[in-house]
């Protein structure tokens, strides 16, 4: 927070998350064509998109996993990537882009749980090895979040023995741990069977609920329909449609959301 | 002397005793060879991974360079390069004490390079949403490193350590080439002078039990590693947990 640069001039508002004008491509292969969105603290995004849309890759983008190759990314006004003095396009400074990705929280599609650490370490290792805090207090706050996401009679297991529904809550959990301020979701339900989804998008639910910040990026229909104040439909690197939930799902003004829902809702 | 025994032995029956001293006498060598190229070698594959997997393209050529050449020509010319080179490149006189240090750089050198690819193995197995999501989590690259893919990684390469290990034992007896009277060499040494094959077939009972109990005994410390495993979780239990938290601890 103290790191913060000047705040945004821009007339982004109270923008947490600002993305300006992101270009990304592997090779020749453009992936994110001038993307430009904006998340407000407390609001649930959806991003969603036919497959190869490059919607996951704006989230790997959004969370420093992957680099840009243009454009400008604030988060609370300061900026985390964009152009530089000398004129590139680079990420701000190590120190404070530490500070930054301490906010964030990401959870993934094959959840990536550590699994030689039992259940309970994969949520309070981090807290004690990054963020420095006592281990018995990192072990209350991880059993609590447990406790919350069923799974305290799991905490001295390890990951391997749990179902993909319990090792995606566990991953919800250890990302919750570090009490980020903003969650991006990254097809948290795509790797897991149709009867276990049900389970994370409760948790998701929950956490909305709660105002947290989030961005999904889900196949979900329903799901991102009923739980987010925005929906952003992506395809083949540009944005197509972005507004309301309800308005963008039930009412999609733009010929291909219409057909991609369609053929969503006929699948379901 | 050799002839001398050998009438000798035509007559006497063999002094198995006598055989069995000489042989486990010999072991000395074989050991000394064994340890020494185990403690460099281990280590030193590290370093050399780690020049495999440089970003620097002359760095990593160099040391592709390096493991290509080492698994691509024969131990045994290795070690005679190690224990002649100095001779026939700079004229420095030889000494036989040089030759068991020579044995084991040779070793060192040859099996460091194993090691090498095997770790690189090991490295490229974890799969990279480990290290991203120790990034999201705020670890440091070092933490990232030493606690959550080095435990990966000496679980995923045990197996094929353990091969190369029992192959050590094995190619210690490649020593002879330099003149080193390691176990090999004596034995067929003994089976010359009491024209017999048991010093043979006793010497091949040593490497066998030696490599048993190195089989054993690494078999243990996997079973202790794949605690995380859903297969060992049951047959193994507890037990192989508070082991294992001795060995994580001391990575961390």
């Amino acid at each position: 927070m103290e790191q913060r640069q000047s705040p945004s001039s821009s007339a982004s508002g109270n923008a947490l998350l600002e993305i300006k004008n992101l270009r990304k491509s592997f090779g020749k292969n453009v992936v994110i064509e001038d993307i430009s969105i904006q998340v407000k603290r407390g609001e649930v995004v959806s991003i969603i998109g036919p497959s190869g849309s490059g919607k996951s890759t704006l989230l790997r983008c959004a969370t420093m996993l992957e680099k840009a190759n243009q454009g400008t990314i604030l988060y609370d006004g300061a900026q985390m990537f964009g152009l530089n003095e000398k004129g590139k396009y680079a990420y701000a400074p190590k120190t404070q882009l530490r500070e930054i990705r301490r906010k964030y929280g990401l959870v993934f599609q094959n959840f990536n749980l550590f699994p030689h650490f039992s259940v309970i370490r994969n949520v309070t290792d981090a807290l004690v090895q990054v963020l420095k805090m006592d281990k018995n207090e990192a072990r209350e706050r991880g059993m609590e979040l447990l406790g919350k996401m069923g799974l305290a009679d799991k905490a001295d297991a390890y990951p391997s023995t749990l179902s993909g529904g319990q090792q995606q809550r566990v991953s919800i959990a250890r990302a919750l741990a570090m009490r980020p301020e903003i969650l991006f979701f990254d097809e948290p339900t795509s790797a897991l069977d149709p009867e276990l989804t049900g389970e994370i998008l409760k948790v998701i639910r929950s956490l909305a609920e709660e105002h947290m910040t989030m961005v999904i990026v889900t196949h979900e229909m329903a799901f991102a329909r009923e739980v987010s104040d925005r929906v952003i439909f992506m395809d083949q690197g540009v944005i197509i449609e972005q507004g309301d939930a309800k308005e963008v799902m039930d009412r999609p003004k733009n010929e291909r959301t219409k057909a991609f829902i369609q053929r969503l809702e006929n699948r379901e | 002397m050799t002839e001398m025994m050998l009438l000798a032995a035509e007559r006497a029956p063999i002094d198995y005793m006598a055989v069995f001293r000489q042989l486990v006498g010999s072991m000395g060598a074989m050991l000394e060879i064994f340890f020494f190229t185990l403690l460099f070698a281990l280590p030193l594959g590290i370093l050399i991974v780690l020049g495999r997997m440089s970003k620097n393209f002359f760095v990593r050529a160099l040391f592709k360079l390096y493991i290509s050449v080492m698994r691509g020509t024969p131990l045994m010319l290795q070690l005679i390069v190690v224990y002649f080179g100095p001779f026939y490149l700079f004229g420095i006189e030889l000494s036989s004490s040089y030759r068991m240090p020579a044995a084991i750089i040779a070793f060192t050198l040859n099996y460091a390079a194993y090691f090498a690819e095997i770790y690189r193995g090991g490295i490229e197995a974890v799969p990279q949403g480990q290290r991203e999501a120790g990034q999201l989590l705020g670890y440091s690259r070092p933490q990232i490193f030493f606690r959550i893919v080095l435990p990966q990684v000496i679980r995923n390469v045990l197996p094929s350590v353990t091969n190369e290990i029992i192959t050590l034992v094995k190619d210690t007896s490649l020593a002879y080439s330099i003149s080193i009277m390691e176990m090999f060499t004596k034995a067929k040494n003994l089976m010359t002078s009491e024209s017999s094959l048991v010093p043979l077939i006793m010497a091949g009972a040593f490497y066998y039990v030696m490599n048993l109990i190195i089989a054993f005994v690494m078999g243990r410390v996997e079973k202790a590693m794949s605690y995380y495993d859903r297969k060992e979780e049951k047959e193994y239990g507890a037990k192989a947990k508070s082991k294992l938290f001795r060995i994580g601890k001391r990575s961390a």
